[in-house]
């Protein structure tokens, strides 16, 4: 019983990870909170971790922005290739 | 009413399709030669199954098919052999301390100044450098989920892997982008 309560550091921070996402269940949550009241270390880790979704949710954001293309250059290239393919084949 | 049948046109596949199916591909493998590859795969593969296309499907939807395939090749060939040797632990992997933090690894107190550098060009660019020092499956497993968000559901189908098994990928990558931020940046 005790241990469906008491969780490692490794299980704290993966359940510190999974709520990144939303994603962690209730009781999940509760093993977590239990485990910050006393490990220091973890709560300092879920606290970064919150500064780190802010980084890479302002990265994802930046990601949206762009669309990439691939080169007009390299599509004549893959385009050369294929009808060198469909030669062969036939 | 008849159902309407399907045709391909490979003369038309690179101008019609090869940026959409660029952009599918980076999206999943978060590198631009790589996904370029993938493109030219499927192209490939295509012409060479032409012959098997039923015209169920539209020639894009077929397309896109194919290259789901080749994703799914490419991650099972990160995640063999050569993908495991490279993650760096930061929990005991057995013992009395199983699960502990491995002392050299536990995290830091950062300088409070951090929290409000997040529009820094730097920052940007050192997260860039830390999410290319992942091995490749963590990389792609924490860019799908968190740079690209996609539901869970999904990367777990698309890369045939279960849910759990994602949550420890996600976990590592984030520990040790954690780690390598720490060192290269908020502890100078």
């Amino acid at each position: 019983m005790a241990n469906k309560f008491f969780i490692s550091c490794d299980e704290a921070t993966t359940i510190c990870d999974k709520s990144q996402y939303k994603e962690a269940s209730f009781f999940e949550i509760i093993q977590l909170k239990l485990h910050f009241l006393f490990c220091k270390v973890c709560a300092l880790y879920s606290k970064q971790n919150n500064f780190l979704s802010k980084l890479y949710k302002s990265k994802a954001t930046n990601c949206k922005k762009q669309s990439i293309c691939i080169s007009a250059k390299e599509k004549e290239e893959i385009k050369k290739q294929l009808e060198h393919l469909k030669s062969e084949l036939s | 009413m008849a159902e309407q049948q399907h045709i391909l046109y490979p003369d038309f596949w690179v101008d019609k399709h090869s940026d959409y199916l660029f952009n599918f591909a980076i999206a999943r493998v978060n590198n631009y030669d790589l996904a370029k590859d993938l493109v030219q795969e499927t192209f490939f593969a295509g012409l060479k199954s032409a012959k098997n296309f039923e015209g169920k499907a539209s020639e894009r939807t077929w397309l896109v098919s194919i290259l789901k395939r080749k994703i799914i090749d490419h991650y099972r060939k990160i995640n063999s052999t050569k993908g495991k040797a490279e993650v760096k632990m930061n929990f005991y992997e057995d013992g009395e301390n199983e699960g502990s933090w491995i002392e050299e690894r536990v995290p830091q107190s950062w300088d409070n100044a951090t929290e409000k550098s997040i529009e820094n060009e730097e920052l940007k660019q050192q997260l860039d450098y830390c999410i290319s020092k992942l091995p490749e499956k963590y990389a792609m497993v924490f860019t799908m989920k968190t740079i690209q968000d996609f539901e869970t559901e999904e990367i777990c189908k698309e890369l045939d892997i279960t849910s759990s098994n994602l949550w420890v990928m996600i976990h590592r990558a984030r520990t040790q982008l954690r780690k390598c931020m720490e060192d290269n940046w908020f502890k100078k």
